[in-house]
């Protein structure tokens, strides 16, 4: 990852709370890094270099728990962000299919952001929706019995919500 | 008469329109006798969403696939109580048996009570049991004793005895011991937990309680994962609820018993369902398993006593400890008690959440509950396990369900994760797809799970893409059985399973991938070969229009070619075809 600490402002302000109620408690880093990322969108650089700071850490050790679970981002996403399940039940039905969908019809890999910063897409482990197979969530939706035409007029649809088609 | 509409609001639900239904149900309601209330999940996902019209207490009709255009029609049914208008909807006596068929303990309430209501949960028998254990002065060895003769056993898919654990914690030296709640369902295709912890979280927090007072922990922790967002919403909602109540926080009903209860979400990582490594996990630390012995009941959570159980396990005990531990060995077989709740899901009819006694077989839950497969395809294969599992062929369907026997077939019990695979399923991708899934999640820490996994998966990946070579299945059996013997941690020991057991039932598939480049269930792509049958095609273009890759030529009228080379192997003039004429080898 490029070095950008010089460059970027977060507003750190917006992290007082959570640091004042966690920093002094012993093995609360997790849930500082999620309610951060709850804040910010995601883990910007000098987010991470002041959490180490506040909790009398090295910005390496927090990097390293932010960067072993696969919550946490470290990028700005998009307003949308598609979650596709890729659970046992979702592959066999076919949840490829719907993955290859989603990145012809946006031009977007998976992990990156579209152009216009509408969406993010995102391949994830098993959501537990097994019985709604194919599944994705888009932000707290859920949207299950996915076919590549069904995916693709959902995507429309927001598009058109946002006036972006 | 009294009428009462509860709707089933799961997640799956909801993702299925339940609250479209419940939104559209509340004004036609508001003014009304008629109660309108939320419950959680029944386990008949297949029928989402469902609407249970109760008439004193007593279920009248259960109403299935409802649409919000039904409301006015329920709503009226509510009134009159004349069902003619719902009749549509009914469930079909067929899909009752589903239930019917299950023995329902761990989710006992699941679907019938309110999961945000401590009332509901009491009027369905919450909380008796701490109160039968506080207010008679049952000693905790009595309890550890009960849970003892009941052989309840660690459903988290180890199948560890649950009465060992709290002894051992019990036993360990200290004041300051942790309970801990599992609840980071990490296997795909298992969403037990979530369904117990979505519809019925006082059962949940009522064994917990009777654990920590069983083993002395004054602090008890629930695990969930953050994908759970609705499991953790109603958890915290009613942990406040039995604090208010009284049954959490200091002096427990005016005993000297306190115990106080947190949630932490967890933030994705498999490998923290291994009990160390959630421990390091809730230690704020990188999720990585640690070396065993000690065992978390000598040295766990800050290095105190801790014991750690599934969502699944805590959920029997309160039934246990009202019923004794007789009434749950009575079912099950010689070695494994009680029941185990499985969710159902892949190629089948009827998917959801079903429990039911250990001793059945596969046979009574694929194809007497679920209903077999859907669209009349023939059964293949059921994965058991998950990637620490393994599939159980056609030949073996009549294997009981039992720790051990499961065990001697290659797969495991597991958390109850079964994925009900057709014809259609090609295993080598099957066994690849779970290496992709255990070469990501190895959290790196021990050589032979985190270069195993990858050089498994390699292998795996060359295979179904037509590049396997002679001598790879050896390969493959080989590194299976180093990563199982030189694995640190569960993961890493299991990891080889799918591959293990894909190999032992399904291993003519392996060789027809690497010796004939075929792929018997037509479905990894760089294997297959499209052709033009020339006496069906009828040369009408459809398929050439379609095709992305313009692979397709010929003249009108005249039988068309695919261009092998340029075929991308879409399918898109197999589904264009109006004649059948093209076929996939």
């Amino acid at each position: 990852m490029q070095c950008s600490c010089q460059k970027q402002q977060s507003d750190l302000s917006l992290l007082a709370p959570v640091l004042r109620e966690y920093a002094a408690v012993p093995g609360s880093l997790i849930t500082i890094l999620q309610q951060a990322q709850e804040i910010y969108g995601y883990l910007p650089v000098d987010v991470i270099y002041h959490i180490a700071e506040q909790t009398g850490t090295t910005p390496a050790r927090v990097m390293g728990v932010a960067t072993f679970y696969t919550q946490f981002r470290f990028q700005p996403v998009g307003k949308y962000l598609i979650m596709l399940c890729d659970g046992t039940a979702c592959h066999v039905n076919g949840s490829s299919r719907i993955a290859a969908a989603v990145q012809e019809y946006l031009h977007v890999e998976n992990g990156g952001t579209t152009e216009d910063g509408l969406f993010s897409f995102s391949i994830v482990a098993c959501l537990g929706c097994c019985s709604l197979s194919p599944v994705m969530m888009i932000n707290e939706d859920t949207y299950g019995s996915l076919t590549p035409a069904k995916v693709l007029d959902i995507l429309k649809e927001i598009q058109k919500k946002e006036g972006a088609a | 008469m009294s009428m009462r509409i509860a709707v089933g609001k799961g997640s799956c639900g909801i993702a299925a329109g339940a609250q479209k239904v419940y939104d559209a149900l509340a004004p036609l309601l508001s003014g009304t006798e008629i109660a309108l209330g939320t419950v959680g999940c029944i386990g008949m996902c297949w029928l989402e969403p469902i609407v249970d019209l109760y008439e004193n207490d007593t279920l009248k009709a259960r109403l299935v696939q409802v649409q919000p255009e039904d409301a006015q029609n329920i709503a009226d049914a509510a009134k009159t109580g004349d069902l003619s208008a719902v009749r549509g909807r009914i469930i079909t006596p067929e899909d009752s048996e589903f239930l019917t068929k299950q023995t329902r303990i761990a989710l006992r309430n699941c679907g019938i009570i309110d999961p945000d209501s401590i009332e509901s949960a009491r009027a369905a028998g919450g909380y008796s049991a701490i109160t039968h254990i506080l207010k008679d002065g049952v000693t905790p060895e009595a309890v550890i004793a009960c849970i003892k003769v009941s052989g309840l056993a660690g459903r988290g898919g180890a199948g560890f005895p649950t009465w060992f654990k709290w002894n051992a914690a019990r036993q360990s030296q200290g004041n300051e011991k942790y309970l801990i709640c599992n609840a980071d369902e990490g296997d795909p295709g298992a969403f037990m937990d979530r369904a117990v912890i979505e519809s019925d979280p006082h059962t949940l927090i009522e064994g917990m309680l009777i654990g920590a007072y069983a083993i002395g922990a004054r602090e008890a922790i629930v695990y969930v994962r953050a994908e759970y967002p609705l499991a953790i919403k109603r958890l915290e909602h009613a942990i406040a609820e039995a604090k208010e109540a009284g049954f959490i926080g200091k002096n427990i009903m005016g005993t000297d018993f306190s115990c106080d209860f947190r949630i932490k979400a967890g933030a994705g990582a498999f490998v923290c369902g291994e009990e160390t490594a959630l421990i390091e996990s809730l230690q704020g630390q990188r999720g990585m398993p640690r070396l065993k012995p000690p065992f978390p009941a000598q040295s766990g959570y800050w290095y105190k006593p801790s014991n750690i159980n599934n969502v699944e396990t805590y959920a029997n005990v309160a039934w246990i400890i009202n019923n004794g531990g007789e009434a749950f060995a009575a079912m099950g077989t010689e070695d494994s008690k009680g029941t185990k709740v499985f969710a159902l899901t892949g190629k089948i009819r009827r998917g959801g959440l079903v429990e039911i006694p250990m001793g059945m077989t596969l046979r009574d839950v694929i194809f007497d509950i679920g209903g077999g497969i859907r669209g009349g395809r023939e059964f293949k294969a059921v994965q058991m396990g998950g990637p620490s599992g393994g599939c159980i062929p056609a030949a073996l369907l009549d294997t009981v369900i039992d720790y051990k026997k499961l065990a001697a077939t290659g797969a495991i019990m597991g958390s109850g994760g079964m994925v009900v695979m057709d014809e259609d399923t090609c295993m080598v991708s099957m066994a690849k797809f779970f290496l992709d899934f255990t070469a990501k999640e190895s959290c790196g820490k021990c050589v032979h799970c985190r270069i195993g996994t990858k050089r498994l998966q390699e292998i795996l990946t060359r295979i179904v893409e037509g590049k396997g070579k002679e001598g790879d299945i050896e390969l493959l059996e080989e590194l299976c059985n180093a990563v199982r013997d030189g694995a640190l941690c569960g993961l890493g020991q299991t990891a080889p399973n799918p591959v293990l057991s894909t190999l032992r039932y399904f291993r003519s598939e392996f060789e027809a991938h690497i010796s004939e480049k075929r792929c018997p269930a037509h479905t990894c792509t760089d294997l297959l070969h499209y052709e033009i049958q020339a006496d069906l095609c009828k040369g009408c273009t459809a398929c050439a229009r379609k095709c992305p890759v313009s692979a397709i030529s010929g003249s009108v009228k005249q039988p068309h070619v695919i261009d092998p080379a340029k075929c991308i192997r879409c399918g898109q003039c197999i589904a264009s075809c109006k004649f059948g004429a093209v076929t996939v080898k």
